[in-house]
Order: structure tokens, then sequence, then C-alpha cells
């Protein structure tokens, strides 16, 4: 048992040190570094500028997308390559939150459904960054059940004809392309009735429409589809097998460990060590410890776990579903640690204008970002049924839809 | 990176879960628990000839001088099987003092015999209610003899001697306490056992009255010995706990798969699917935090007392966890005799206390953190 590189791993963490080092926009570290949870922002500048031109000068030396093909854009890394660079890159890698849906779940579909020439088209520039993708799955009628989607696509000549409404899109206010699912035969059970594309997200009749989120952010879209037309050449995997696709996309989302959840708890221990309370250092007041004890055990499980998976990775093991354990377990520990801390603070914990934004504020911003963490990617509970069937071996849930015709289903709970 | 145990030492607890299951089934441990026999003694010969009792004791001591890395391996096994035998208290608890601080001599006499099972040994740390502290030691060493009673002793009643915490100075501080080594079947001695809330593992009341007592390290120095002694433990136990927490939750899970309610498996119910994620989660979390005590521990890591105490407080909150749910699990079955949760809800109870409560640990873990954040 160590945390010793191999001489090929020191090798290729020294180079990305030393690359990083030499060409990181430094003037923004602190800043990135001190960014809490959700709110990635940057003093008079335009972040979305600041990260493209970061991921291009990545591009251009080769360190973007480390474990693409060349072909593509990427490097040609093993996984864990991908990890130490990850790690290297530190607070840089914060500017990189635009890309994820991209890089870590379109690019990975384009790669396993695309005709050769649209891969040597498309990724690239989505590797570096030129352009932005977004994932167009999630619809009012379909979240956790994805399946359940309404959007329909129907084939006319060489083109599909799009209508329909996707809702939550990360990004898509800024995003060139999109990954689309769709409903092609509703006459079908649901799953097998799907199909998925890509788009170009300025094709006519594709309307963006920001959402205000409950933390005051617009970080995603409603978007409508009138009369959009594909090219059946932009169809991802056959008709009517666009369940299959989407579960290639998702299995991607897995791949994207090493880099450490957020999860709170640097934060609060170093609030808790400088706050005074009436009786004295909070940090000396037993049940403050015994509260923050709990919690440091629980980033630290976070921590070890992820460098177990990490140490899987290096002997060429794929990642399993119990990395779903990352996202259950710190979205709700913030979401704890966020109340906690405004809790510390009394009444001063409601305040968060300029002057106390450093204390109050932070912990307000995770505490409004944590609801949207334990949703996006799969709830809480979609997590749950995963760790218990897929590490468990639990029996799936009853699913009374699997076999009805998906126009058959009924749509209201209460009639 | 490797933050993973070697081949070699998966092999060896593929070993160690084979010869448990066959020499300590459950039937074994119910012989205990049902006051039949005070310990599993052909377990403890057979865990002798396999080398696990003395495998972190160096060769020339009779050991098989492996490691820490192996020895929390084995461990984690026999917390699985909840071995009925004085383990923890010889070779943690009696055993790593005798490492960290006896004499040639001392280990010569006792460390062979503890590696081929023919000598059972404890610690005598606590008095009474309360955790850790040397202020709670009233047991007084003076010329060469002790007085004054300790309780509980882990296996104080089979055990041939004990290393003991005493009081040689009157200062108040940390360097007041001394530890000395009792031979517990010599004169001096007077043993109680103490009916406890883990049948499967004895406590035991001591009084000494003028017994002889050996010096054990230096004088002044006992408390910094014990919290070493403490926070080795802590890791150790901690793989026991957490093999018990595996346990418990594969238990859950197998019934889960089997009972049928309502005319589906309850583990088709999603709150059922759930409970067992959650203790699937705790006790993933706290096998992490023990490897990483194990590193820390094997490699005697300046990080071993804030990698301990996590160690220690995750596993003990997953085994707990992982216990009580596999009870809930089971419903009614679960609360009977013949079932087998009640022993794992009983020795999870049991060691959460044994080094410590959780919420000392606890304190333990944020002292230890803050000290390193202000070097
Ligand atoms: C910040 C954010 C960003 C997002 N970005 C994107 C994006 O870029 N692209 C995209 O396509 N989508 C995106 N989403 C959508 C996201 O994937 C869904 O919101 C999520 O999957 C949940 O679906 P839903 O909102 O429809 O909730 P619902 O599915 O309606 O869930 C409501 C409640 O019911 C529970 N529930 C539902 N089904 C089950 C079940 N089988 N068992 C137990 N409980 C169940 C849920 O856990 C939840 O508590 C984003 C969401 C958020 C919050």
């Amino acid at each position: 048992m160590n945390f010793d590189d191999t001489p090929q791993e020191a090798a290729f963490r020294a180079e990305a040190k030393a690359w990083i080092a030499a060409n990181a926009p430094k003037q923004y570290e602190d800043e990135l570094r001190k960014a809490s949870l959700g709110r990635v922002a940057l003093k008079g500048a335009n972040i979305l500028e600041v990260a493209k031109a970061w991921q291009k000068k990545k591009a251009d030396a080769g360190w973007a997308c480390l474990h693409w093909p060349k072909e593509y854009g990427g490097r040609g890394s093993s996984p864990i390559e991908r990890v130490i660079w990850q790690q290297e890159e530190g607070p840089f890698g914060r500017l990189s939150s635009m890309f994820i849906i991209g890089h870590g779940m379109c690019g990975p579909t384009m790669m396993a459904f695309a005709g050769e020439e649209q891969k040597r088209r498309y990724l690239p520039p989505l590797a570096s960054g030129e352009k932005i993708w977004c994932q167009l799955f999630s619809e009012p009628a379909g979240g956790s059940d994805v399946a359940g989607l309404r959007t329909r696509a129907e084939k006319r000549g060489d083109e599909w004809v799009i209508n329909g409404q996707k809702i939550w899109t990360s990004g898509a206010h800024y995003s060139d392309y999109g990954i689309l699912l769709t409903r092609t035969d509703p006459t079908v059970a649901k799953h097998k009735g799907l199909t998925m594309f890509f788009l170009d997200m300025k094709s006519p009749g594709v309307e963006v429409r920001p959402i205000k989120q409950a933390s005051g952010a617009s970080d995603f879209n409603e978007v409508y589809f009138t009369d959009v037309r594909i090219p059946d050449t932009q169809r991802l995997g056959n008709v009517n097998d666009g369940w299959n696709v989407s579960l290639t996309t998702l299995m991607n989302e897995r791949m994207s460990i090493g880099a450490g959840v957020a999860t709170g708890f640097p934060e609060l221990f170093d609030f808790c060590n400088s706050l005074m309370l009436e009786d004295g250092p909070a940090i000396e007041n037993r049940a403050v410890r015994s509260k923050l004890a709990n919690w440091a055990v629980k980033a630290s499980g976070l921590k070890y776990t992820s460098m177990r998976a990490i140490s899987a990775l290096s002997r060429g093991e794929r990642p399993g579903p119990d990395n779903s354990i990352g996202k259950l377990v710190a979205g709700s520990m913030i979401q704890d640690v966020a109340t906690y801390a405004l809790d510390l603070q009394g009444a001063a914990g409601t305040l968060s204008g300029p002057e106390d934004a450093e204390v109050a504020g932070k912990f307000q911003a995770m505490l409004l970002r944590a609801p949207g963490t334990r949703v996006e990617g799969g709830t809480d509970e979609i997590m749950r049924n995963i760790i218990a069937e897929r590490v468990l071996g639990l029996p799936g849930d009853i699913r009374v839809d699997k076999d009805v015709p998906f126009n058959k289903i009924p749509t209201k709970g209460r009639a | 990176m490797n933050f993973d145990f070697s081949d070699e030492q998966k092999q060896m607890r593929d070993e160690a879960r084979k010869f448990l299951s066959e020499q300590c089934p459950p039937k074994a441990v119910r012989e205990v628990l049902d006051g039949k026999a005070p310990y599993d003694k052909a377990l403890w010969k057979g865990l002798a000839e396999m080398g696990f009792l003395g495998v972190a004791i160096p060769e020339q001591f009779g050991g098989a001088g492996a490691g820490h890395l192996e020895l929390c391996v084995i461990a984690e096994e026999m917390g699985r099987a909840l071995a009925p035998v004085p383990f923890s208290s010889t070779v943690y608890l009696a055993a790593e003092p005798l490492l960290i601080a006896g004499s040639d001599a001392q280990k010569q006499k006792w460390l062979p015999k503890i590696a081929s099972g023919d000598a059972i040994g404890t610690l005598a740390l606590f008095e009474g209610k309360g955790n850790p502290s040397p202020k709670a030691i009233t047991v007084t060493a003076n010329g060469g003899v002790l007085n004054g009673v300790k309780k509980p002793v882990p296996d104080g009643a089979i055990a041939d001697f004990a290393v003991v915490a005493a009081r040689t100075g009157s200062s108040g501080r940390e360097s007041d306490i001394s530890l000395f080594i009792v031979d517990l079947k010599a004169g001096g001695v007077e043993i109680k056992s103490l009916t406890n809330i883990d049948l499967t593992r004895g406590q035991a009341e001591i009084t000494f009255k003028d017994a002889k007592a050996e010096p054990l390290g230096a004088a002044g120095e006992g408390w910094s010995v014990i919290t070493q002694v403490l926070d080795r433990a802590a890791v150790l136990m901690a793989f026991e706990q957490v093999g018990g927490a595996d346990r418990a939750l594969e238990m859950g899970r197998d019934y889960a798969l089997d009972r049928i309610a309502f005319g589906r498996p309850i583990g088709s119910f999603q709150a059922v699917k759930h409970m067992l994620a959650d203790m699937y989660v705790s006790a993933t979390l706290a096998r992490s935090n023990c490897y990483y005590g194990a590193w820390a521990l094997s490699t005697n890591a300046g990080e071993l007392p804030e990698a301990a105490a996590a160690a220690r407080i995750s596993a003990t909150q997953a085994f707990q966890h992982c216990a009580k749910n596999n009870i809930q699990v089971h419903g009614g079955m679960g609360f009977t005799w013949e079932f087998d949760c009640h022993m794992y809800y009983r020795r999870a109870n049991a060691v959460a206390l044994g080094l410590g409560s959780l919420s000392y640990w606890e304190d333990a873990l944020i002292d230890r953190m803050r000290k390193k954040n202000a070097a």
C-alpha cells in the first residue's frame, strides 16, 4: 500500500506540472481556489472567455481531453494519467465546468456512434473548447424516467422533423451543438421507440429560454423545438435504438472520477477555527467538535474511496457503479454543512451583502446550490437504486409501464 | 499509487476467511454466547497454527514478521466471523505495548507465547465509567507492587498477564502514569468476571493487592505508550468493525432476496433497497478510512493519530448502522435469539466503547486535525 507514482506516472506528472506552471492563467488562481460550489465567476472577466482560452491553450499543447484518441483532439492517455492531470490542474480545473457535459458525455457518445468523417469534424473543436455541447435529454415528463420523454422526431425524406420541449438543459444558452433524445415510435413500449441525434443549436426552430434557478443564477434552460430539421446523417445509432445509445452516454458519466467531489468540509473546518462564539472559540465547543468529526470522516471516506478507485484504474480496471457514492454522499453533506455553518452564526447567518459575503455568503451559496447537486445527473433516490441493484444485486423496481405501448401510459397522477 | 492490499495480502485474507468459515461458524460463536465456554480454545489454537496470532510479531520473537497490513487483513476477518477469542486484547492491547516499549527480555518472554497461543494478554486501563485519561487512573505502583481496581478489563478473566497503567507520581500530569506487566496467575490478584452486552467476549474486574509488577518501558512514559497503543488498536479494531459491518450488510441483502412479502421479495421494495444501499455507503466510507489508517499504521507515518481517529469513528458508525438495520431488514426474525443478527448488534455496540467512546474519538480527531492545521 503506497501513494507513490510509478516512474512513468511520475514522469507524466512532472511534465504536466511544468506545463501548467508555465501556462495556466495564474491571475485567476486565487479567485478560482476560493470560489464556492456553484459560483465560479471571475471579477472583471468573462468566465466563458477565460475558460475557452485555457481550454484552447491546453488543446494546442496536447493536454485537452487526455483520454480521447489523438485524431479526435485528445492525447490517448490512460485513465490514471487523466487523474494525475486533474490533480495537477487543481483550481484551474474549475474553468472546465462548462465543458464537462460535452467532454464527458456528448463526445464519448459521438465517438461510439457517429461516422468517421463526423468524428474528425466535430470532436477536435469540442475538445479544444471552441465549440460547446449540451445534452438534451430531460423533459417535463421525463427526468429520472428519461424514457418517458415526448419530443417527437418524424422522418420526412432524408430529414427528421423535431417538435417538443426539453428542460433543465445546462449551458444550452451558450452551446453550439447538442445531443438529443427523441421519440420516434409512440406505439411501442417506451424504451423501444427512442432515437438519438446530434444537432446544431443554431438550427431554425430551436428556441432557448433560460430558467432562473432557486439559487438566483441561470445555468440551465428550457429548449423548444418547432419543426426543427435534422438530416438523417446526424442520427446516432439505429432508429428506435436511442435508449441503448443514451445508456452509453450515461455510463460515461461514471468515468469522470478523480477530481474529488466538493463536500464543504474544509470551508466549515476553517470557519469553526476562526469563529468566536459567546463562550469561546467554536472549535473548542464539544457539540461543534462532534459535528465536525462526523463530517470529517465522511469527507475523508470519500477522498480515500476515490483513491481506491484511482488505484483500480491504474491497474486497468473499469470504474464500477459504486462511484455513485460520491455524489450521493457529498450532495446531502454540503447541504447539511452549509445549514450548520449558518446556524452557528445565528441571525447574522441570514446576511449576504458584500460585507458579510465572505462568511455567510459563501455558505449560503452552497446551501442554495446543493439541492441541484442532489438532483442533477440522477437524484439521490436513483443513485440508491443504482447501488442497490447494480452493486448489491437486489431486484429492479417494479415497472408497471414496461410492456405498455408508450401512448397508453397514463400521464397524470391524480385523475 | 497502490492504495489497496497486495495480491499476497488478499490471498491471506481469502485463507483467513476460509479458515474462519470452517472453524468459526455461527454455531461455534454460540457455544461461547450461550456460556458453554469462556472462549473458543480450539479456534485459538488453530489461529496460532495458521500463524495469525503472531502475524505482526517479528520472527526473532516467534512471530511471522509479516507486518501490520497483514494484521489488518486478519482483523477484518476476525470481525466478520465474530470470532469468540481474546484476539484483540492479546494481539492489539498486550502485544503492541510490548513491541513499542518492552525490553528484549520482556519481548522474549511474552511475544513467542502470544504467537503460539500459549499466553493470553490484556490491557488494564479503565477504572469505571469514562474515557481514557491519565486523570482517571488511581491504581498505584509503589515499591514494585500494584494496588487498586481496574474495570472493565477485556478478557481479564482468561488472561495470563496484563499490561497495567498505574500512577507513579502525583504531579497531576501525564508523566505520573507508568506501565507495568503483571502475571495474573501470581499472588495479590483477584479477578471477577463481569457480565456484558457482548456475550462472545468477556470483561472482568481485577483487584490488585500488593501484586508484584514489572515496569514496562520508562517510568513516566506510560501515557505516551497508551496513546500509541490506542491509536494502533483503533485502526485494527476498525478493521474488525468493517468486517462485521460487511457481514451484517451481506446477511441483510441475502435475507432481502429470499424473503417474500406482498408476493415479491422484500428486496424489491425501495425502502428496503435504499436502507441496504445506505448500509453499503457507510461500510464503504469506513473501509476507505480504514485503508488510510492501515497505510499510516504500517508506515508509522506522522498521520497515524489523525488517521486512526477517523478510521475508528467511521468504522464505529458503519458497524452500528449496518448491525441495527440488518435487524430491521429481517423484521421479527431479526429480533429472535435464533437468528444471528443480535450477535452482530451486540458486538457492534460493545466494540464501539472498548477503546473509548465515539465522542472521545470525535474529540481526539478534531484536536489532531487542529494541531496539524496549526503546524
Ligand atoms: C442543475 C441541474 C442541471 C441539469 N442539467 C441537465 C442537462 O444538462 N441535460 C439534461 O438532459 N438534464 C439535466 N438536468 C435534469 C436532471 O437530469 C433531472 O432533473 C433529474 O434526472 C431528475 O428528474 P426530474 O427533475 O424530472 O425529477 P423527477 O424525476 O420528477 O423526480 C421527482 C422526485 O421523484 C423521485 N423519483 C423519481 N423516480 C423515482 C424512482 N424510480 N424511485 C424513487 N424516487 C423517484 C426523485 O428522486 C425526486 O425526488 C439537470 C438538473 C439540474 C437540477
